[in-house]
């Protein structure tokens, strides 16, 4: 069974707490809508979307409000079991906002329900009526080899539902959703049966085809089950034991994906679909950071393996845009180098015309992506968020809970499948208005300037649960010390470049200080994420030669940490004085007011941008983070640096 | 595995199944004294314990089932190199 789709991967696992946050409804006061989403939105198995029906039903039963899920009233016919199916249908509509209600007539009463004006479905009068049945329901005949029987079987078929159709028109005038037909797994005659008149296979594909036909032309809804299936596999989809000792329709396991994608026609119907992807740039649009690699070291080009997966990513951007979805980009990056790839590097896909809002800056992305959502005129709700680190997906689902964040798989080639399967983008209908809406947010396209952060931030970061850990260069890190050196573009003060037998100079020589950092958080270990080598200049004073860090912990205050600890050591070493330089780049613009930010003095500026910087060693050194220290020195170092 | 590990796991699953963390899973425990143990609930908890236990029981073996010591039995068999 292929997971991605058998256990939603694109939704968070299911988190440690999820029993007691249950149990807390029951004494939490009303309206319930937020948390029941909010629990709604994990990769549920049958068992948990069972029991968060069930907490919705007791939350009805005492009478509370579901506020501010939108409710829908929806009659279900079938020929197959579906009690089992029905409390997945309500919990999985819970994590698209719906508040469902279920009419579900006795079973095999399909045309007494439809045909009688006054039947319990049509005298519930339901938003919607799901046709919810297997090729098992139709009157199908084997007519082998006979054209005409076969297309009067398909006739036959179609005419039945046409039938049932018009008995929910005149009894209720709900919306009817028609789910096509996966064909069973067993062939008749083998690879024959697709192409015979009359098999099985045949038989229905036909009927599929007329009913998609039918739908589109009456105005009606389809549920592309036959499509699922084929996603899934037929052979995964059907469970001949379960239909022999319980009439299920399809496996048990496929309960919760065929939920979510009943759930997502019912809140299409609704408009609850997203209209806006709003892409991260390093390592989603392309491989490789802009920053740091430059625009001949992303990976982009077709024919190499890593590059090829980001153009999925940008290919089904672009498809998207083209029946209208809107796309934006949030970024960590200085702007114009940001936009470098898109008006340079020729094998870019996607080009600036097509992006609505680009925000490429340092702040946080909570705050960015709430600024798109402004400059769209758009609720957050109608935003997607594609990004392939984990730390930002988690900061945003916290902070901005309506925006929809997939999760992702490891490698990159599952992206744009990963994206397409969560179904973000569900449509009932297309307008050929679609094809041009994207269009109009086109010339909007323009930076914002944001001065207040969405808070919570430092409750966030707090909740990571890092671990910072210092230590002086060693034979260990060496190679990814140099790789460092000789990489990071963005955040480096002087973009000193070192060989590896500088650097083990620079590690062997006690008058030089040398720190490498590394952080983990619970997301798992970020490695070596900053340098910095500090060298004895004059009398009581460390000159700070090199100081880096990777952009992936941006916004940590890990600089701030670095700093905490610098001064530590100066101490201990006998230092009076820090003395840094800012040595401008066309790439590290973002760290221009570095030293002015952990709170060093400006002593000079030059013409070129070059700045000088001091920070007595007895000066009020930058507040701690909410991290945990770890630090790796052995006590005799300290003593011989002068 | 032994019994004590299988009723261990079985306790979860009965919790998680009937939305119930009261329920005491002894072999003499059944349909009968559970609230909610209906025929569909019945199914989704094999279901439940089939994919927990990664086994597949067949037909019959899950039509003889009479109490939790039966499903108990019929784990251990299956758990048994064959």
């Amino acid at each position: 069974m292929n997971a991605l789709y058998a256990e939603l991967h694109w939704l968070p696992r299911v988190p440690a707490d999820f029993t007691a946050r249950l149990k807390a409804l029951a004494g939490s006061p009303a309206p319930l809508g937020r948390e029941l989403q909010a629990l709604a939105l994990h990769a549920l198995d049958l068992n948990q979307l069972t029991r968060v029906a069930k907490a919705m039903a007791r939350a009805r039963g005492a009478g509370k409000s579901l506020d501010p899920l939108a409710p829908f009233r929806l009659a279900i016919l079938s020929n197959a079991t579906v009690e089992m199916i029905v409390p997945a249908l309500e919990a999985s509509a819970a994590r698209h906002g719906i508040a469902l209600e279920t009419i579900l007539p006795p079973y095999d009463q399909v045309a007494q329900e439809a045909l009688i004006p006054n039947s319990m479905v049509n005298s519930s009068k339901p938003d919607a009526v799901l046709f919810a049945f297997d090729y098992r329901s139709l009157p199908l005949k084997l007519t082998l080899g006979d054209e005409e029987a076969a297309a009067g079987v398909v006739e036959g078929a179609i005419g039945y539902l046409e039938a049932l159709r018009n008995g929910i028109k005149a009894g209720c005038n709900a919306v009817c959703i028609f789910q096509t037909f996966a064909p069973p797994a067993e062939p008749l005659f083998g690879s024959l049966d697709r192409a015979l008149p009359g098999t099985l296979r045949s038989l229905i594909d036909r009927i599929n085809l007329r009913l998609a036909e039918f739908v589109l032309g009456s105005g009606d809804v389809l549920l592309d089950v036959a499509g699922l299936a084929e996603t899934v596999g037929l052979a995964e989809w059907h469970n001949p034991q379960l239909w022999n000792m319980a009439k299920f329709s399809f496996s048990d396991e496929l309960i919760p994906l065929y939920a979510d994608h009943v759930a997502r026609t019912v809140a299409a119907l609704r408009g609850k679909s997203r209209k806006v992807l709003v892409l991260d740039l390093d390592n989603t649009v392309w491989g490789g950071v802009i920053g740091d690699d430059g625009l001949d070291g992303i990976q982009i080009a077709q024919g190499d393996a890593r590059g090829e997966a980001h153009l999925a990513v940008q290919r089904l951007a672009l498809e998207l845009r083209q029946r209208g979805i809107v796309i934006a980009v949030s970024s960590k990056n200085t702007d114009e180098v940001a936009r470098e790839p898109f008006e340079k590097h020729p094998e870019m896909l996607l080009k600036l015309h097509h992006i609505a809002v680009f925000q490429a800056n340092w702040n946080d992305k909570a705050t960015n992506i709430r600024a798109i959502a402004e400059e769209l005129s758009l609720g957050l709700d109608a935003l997607v968020f594609l990004d392939d680190n984990p730390v930002e997906r988690g900061l945003v689902r916290q902070l901005l809970p309506q925006v929809a964040v997939p999760e992702l798989p490891e490698e990159p080639a599952f992206y744009a499948r990963t994206l397409a399967a969560a179904g973000y983008f569900e449509a009932v209908a297309f307008a050929t208005e679609d094809l041009k809406r994207a269009g109009f947010y086109q010339d909007n396209a323009k930076r914002l300037s944001l001065q207040k952060q969405v808070a919570g931030v430092d409750a966030y970061l707090a909740s990571l649960d890092m671990t910072i850990t210092f230590q002086p260069f060693d034979a260990t890190g060496r190679a990814r010390i140099v790789q460092l050196i000789n990489k990071s573009n963005q955040y480096n003060l002087t973009t000193r470049r070192y060989t590896d037998p500088e650097v083990v100079e620079a590690e062997n020589d006690p008058s030089v200080f040398t720190l490498q950092v590394r952080l983990a958080d619970i997301f798992g270990d970020n490695g070596m994420i900053s340098v910095v080598i500090c060298r004895s200049g004059d009398p009581e004073t460390w000159e700070i030669d090199t100081w880096l860090m990777s952009c992936r912990v941006l916004g940590r205050k890990v600089e701030h940490m670095v700093l905490r600890e610098l001064i530590e050591h100066a101490r201990a070493a006998g230092i009076k004085k820090l003395v840094g330089t800012y040595k401008p780049t066309d790439r590290n613009k973002l760290v221009v007011d570095h030293y002015a930010k952990v709170g060093f003095t400006k002593i000079l500026e030059e013409e070129s941008g070059l700045t000088r910087w001091e920070f007595p060693v007895n000066g009020e050194a930058p507040e701690a983070a909410p991290m945990k220290v770890v630090s790796l020195f052995a006590p005799a170092a300290e003593g011989s640096l002068v | 595995m032994d019994n004590m590990q299988i009723y261990a796991r079985l306790t979860d699953i009965f919790h998680d199944v009937f939305d119930d963390d009261s329920i005491t899973v002894t072999p003499e425990l059944s349909a009968a004294d559970v609230d909610g143990w209906d025929s569909l609930t019945h199914i989704r908890l094999i279901l439940t314990v089939e994919k927990a236990f990664k086994m597949k029981f067949s037909t019959s073996e899950i039509g003889k089932l009479k109490n939790v010591g039966d499903l108990v039995d019929l784990i251990g068999a299956q758990a048994q190199p064959r």
